[in-house]
């Protein structure tokens, strides 16, 4: 299929609206909403919502001309969850009524998303989950509410978040897949409590949310009931390609505060480091190229299965760029910014310190899938290899052992 | 630091590129089958004529790289990639690596002209006719970066009033490609002779790789032409040429995963097929990790142009190199005592992945090359 509009339409599409919509003199929630309206925001989603159904490689083009003229930004990293996985979600899932509700806000980081899909005892085996939604008995019948009841844990910016994306559990009688159904769960509804969970960093980006006798409208449900896991797959995928995908600039990320550090630090150098660095230098640049491919097989329609790679290989690569950033430092490594308790609204891996820096790294491969989840999926689902042997198939949930 | 200009879809194949990947894949399947492959391979005849004239000629791959006018293809390092990577699957016998190397010399000849041209022009018309298989004669582990010494010496050839005329004397070990070519591309003395391979003595040696057989040259007062003073032109066909090894190397780990992931589904150990255990599982998806940014690389690395394709083939060559080895070694071990027969064709892909690791620089050295380039010295 040709492009519905070249690299430069799309540049002088810009310029018009930028002319129209002085960033200096337009307030920065009035100059999102009017970029949205004008289908400039996620260039790839359909007319109406935002986007021009567009190829995705077209989206720097944008992004970088807004840059330029020094237009605000969405604050992508505050919602990540929002862009990451909620949106395409609703995209696949959602009513047209749902998607004019919720993508514009979104979109124009009004209102933050959070993900309430892992709990204490249902985390890489998320299809085990316990949360329960049962319809009310006062409502009406297939237009009821829905009441929910229980935990989610390690929800991150839940204490932000306006709206959560949500898998239950609404038929306990049939197997763990079946019996699951997808919400959008409003975060300020009563019975929602969440309670900070401090993590190894020391602050507390992530959370416990406790829900109790939660009522949610059935207009909130996504997809049909008992087809949550169908839901959850399409979110999960999309979680991997947004953290592994995606066209940025060479030494950008970890690998170029550690280019930097090796640069001004004449004194670091040994040969032994010197290798390491270049063998990480090389993975970086390999990772890199390997998600800008990524992005161009998306956009030429030829979605591969290099999401997964593309995570698991960022995670690797983060975790040994850290670990040696601090080894390059000698005494300065041991020492820690700050461990008060606090409460960032984004993950900022470049901005602080070395050493929160390592720590971080290691939520990498546990967040979004583990490493070895992730492995599980390429070698049963690209290579073809047997699954892993399951003593839960077939066995209704309810009877499952705990 | 400023990145490179954005790549998209030239990290992709082209439609074109998929053809000519069909077509060389049909014949490697028809011809070269591995058992004949590994047969060949005892045989008094290393590299494989008909293949390479079928591959050559009949598909053109030979003159891919040189201009219409001249009875090439007019194509680009990235079709000639593709044609790497089928003969990295197949580990096929035929010296393609080494006429494109010597080809991409003649080029950088050609393009800058002055007058010595036409000897190069001549041999590119021959190479894209098939009438003539050309190599150049350094060791085959030569890096692109480094300065090429040699121990072969010039003297003029008194009787005669060509200036081009001139006589070579010297030896050089562990040339690739060599021993099926009629023409060798001898630098000396800072420049390029162009030598018949029948005036000089080649000995094959036993190599490590058994379907890319090296040999040793000899000169002794050997009749040699002078293609050029400009040196530089062997730096950049030996860039064009890690370019396209990466693209070999790629290919090479596919085929041998793909093999490997074959043979796991079929063999059964304790009721179970071996490649249900996890522990096979997650070293398969990890080569497959490493292969699918091995395809990366390696296509920005036929891509890229001018100061970029500098650091694209030093980041091309230090990932390849170690994925085609690790995708080998694997292939190896996870078939077992099968794996380690001689009967069966693991070992030709291992002998292969590890000689071309070796090959245009290693690793470590491309990693050092790399620093240089980005700015990361060494001390
Ligand atoms: C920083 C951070 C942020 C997070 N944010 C969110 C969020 O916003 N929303 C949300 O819902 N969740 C979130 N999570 C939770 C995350 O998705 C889970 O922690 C993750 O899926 C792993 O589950 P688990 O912690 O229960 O580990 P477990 O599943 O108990 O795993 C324990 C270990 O066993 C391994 N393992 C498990 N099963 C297998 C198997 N079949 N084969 C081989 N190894 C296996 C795992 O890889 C791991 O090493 C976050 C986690 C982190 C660290």
């Amino acid at each position: 299929m040709p492009p519905l509009i070249t690299q430069h339409d799309l540049e002088n599409r810009v310029q018009d609206f930028l002319a129209a919509h002085d960033p200096r003199t337009t307030s920065k929630q009035d100059f999102l909403r009017a970029r949205f309206d004008a289908g400039l925001a996620w260039l790839h989603y359909p007319e109406g919502l935002g986007g021009l159904g567009l190829p995705r490689d077209l989206q720097p083009v944008a992004e970088k001309a807004f840059a330029a003229a020094g237009a605000p930004d969405n604050d992508p990293r505050r919602i990540g969850i929002g862009l990451g996985m909620a949106a395409p979600t609703i995209l696949a899932f959602g009513s047209d009524e749902q998607k004019q509700r919720w993508l514009r806000p979104l979109w124009c980081g009004e209102e933050v998303w959070c993900q309430l899909f892992s709990e204490p005892g249902a985390g890489s085996d998320l299809a085990a989950l316990a949360t329960r939604a049962v319809r009310d008995s006062e409502g009406e019948g297939d237009s009821a509410d829905w009441i929910v009841n229980g935990q989610k844990v390690w929800t991150s910016m839940a204490h932000e978040a306006r709206w959560a994306i949500l898998v239950t559990r609404t038929d306990p009688d049939v197997p763990k897949h079946q019996g699951m159904t997808y919400f959008v769960l409003d975060m300020t509804a009563p019975g929602v409590e969440v309670r900070p969970l401090r993590q190894l960093t020391g602050e507390a980006e992530f959370n416990e949310v406790f829900l109790t006798d939660v009522r949610i409208p059935d207009s909130q449900r996504l997809g049909a009931v008992g087809e949550g896991w169908k839901v959850a797959q399409t979110t999960l995928m999309n979680e991997r390609v947004a953290i592994g995908g995606g066209s940025s600039p060479r030494e950008s990320g970890m690998i170029g505060v550690l280019a930097q550090r090796w640069r001004d630090n004449p004194g670091v150098r040994d040969a032994a480091l010197h290798d390491r660095l270049m063998i990480l230098w090389v993975a970086a640049e390999a990772a890199r190229l390997t998600a800008m491919r990524l992005s161009a097989q998306l956009a030429a329609g030829q979605p591969g299965p290099e999401g997964s790679a593309a995570k698991y290989a960022f995670a690797t690569l983060n975790q040994q760029i850290s670990g040696l950033e601090l080894e390059l430092l000698g005494e300065e490594g041991l020492r820690y910014d700050d461990w008060t308790m606090r409460r960032p609204d984004t993950v900022d891996f470049v901005g602080r310190s070395p050493g929160y820096r390592y720590l971080r790294a290691k939520g990498n491969s546990i967040e979004g899938g583990t490493s070895e989840i992730l492995l599980n999926i390429i070698a049963e689902r690209v290579l073809g290899l047997p699954g892993e042997i399951r003593a839960d198939k077939d066995v209704a949930w309810k009877d499952l052992p705990r | 630091m400023e990145g490179p200009p954005p790549v998209s879809e030239e990290l992709l194949y082209s439609e074109p590129e998929e053809e000519l990947r069909t077509a060389v894949a049909d014949l490697l399947a028809d011809r070269a089958p591995w058992a004949s492959v590994l047969a060949r391979t005892e045989s008094a005849e290393p590299y494989d004529a008909e293949l390479w004239k079928a591959l050559g000629t009949g598909i053109g791959a030979a003159g891919l790289l040189i201009p219409e006018s001249l009875g090439g293809a007019g194509a680009s390092l990235r079709e000639a990639a593709v044609v790497a990577e089928e003969l990295g699957k197949a580990v096929a016998p035929v010296p393609f690596l080494g006429n494109l190397t010597a080809t991409a010399l003649l080029l950088a000849v050609h393009d800058a002209g002055n007058g010595t041209a036409a000897a190069a022009d001549e041999l590119l018309r021959r190479i894209a006719a098939g009438e003539q298989t050309v190599a150049v004669a350094i060791p085959f582990t030569r890096s692109p970066d480094t300065t090429y010494k040699g121990r072969v010496s010039v003297t003029p050839w008194p009787p005669r009033e060509d200036p081009h005329e001139a006589r070579v004397t010297g030896r050089v070990t562990s040339v690739a490609d060599a021993l099926p070519a009629d023409v060798l591309l001898v630098p000396a003395d800072g420049s390029i002779y162009v030598v018949q391979a029948s005036d000089a003595k080649r000995t094959a040696v036993t190599s490590l790789d058994m379907t890319r057989v090296l040999c040793d040259i000899e000169y002794d007062d050997t009749p040699a032409m002078l293609l050029t003073t400009r040196y530089g032109a062997l730096q950049s066909a030996l860039l064009s040429a890690a370019a396209i090894l990466a693209s070999e190397q790629l290919g090479l780990a596919e085929r041998c995963l793909a093999t490997t992931v074959e043979y796991v589904k079929t063999r059964h150990q304790f009721g179970r097929a071996v490649g249900s255990y996890q522990g096979l599982k997650h070293r398969l998806a990890q080569l497959w990790v490493q292969i699918a940014q091995a395809r990366a690389v390696a296509r920005h690395a036929v891509s890229a142009t001018g100061e970029e394709q500098a650091i694209a083939v030093a980041v091309a060559q230090a990932h390849c190199s170690a994925v085609a080895v690790q995708a080998a070694e694997e292939c190896v071990q996870m078939h077992g005592g099968i794996g380690f027969t001689w009967e069966h064709p693991a070992h030709l892909y291992l002998k292969r992945a590890k000689s071309t690791s070796l090959a245009l620089g290693a690793p470590s050295r491309h990693r050092r090359r790399l620093a240089e380039l980005v700015d990361l010295p060494a001390s």
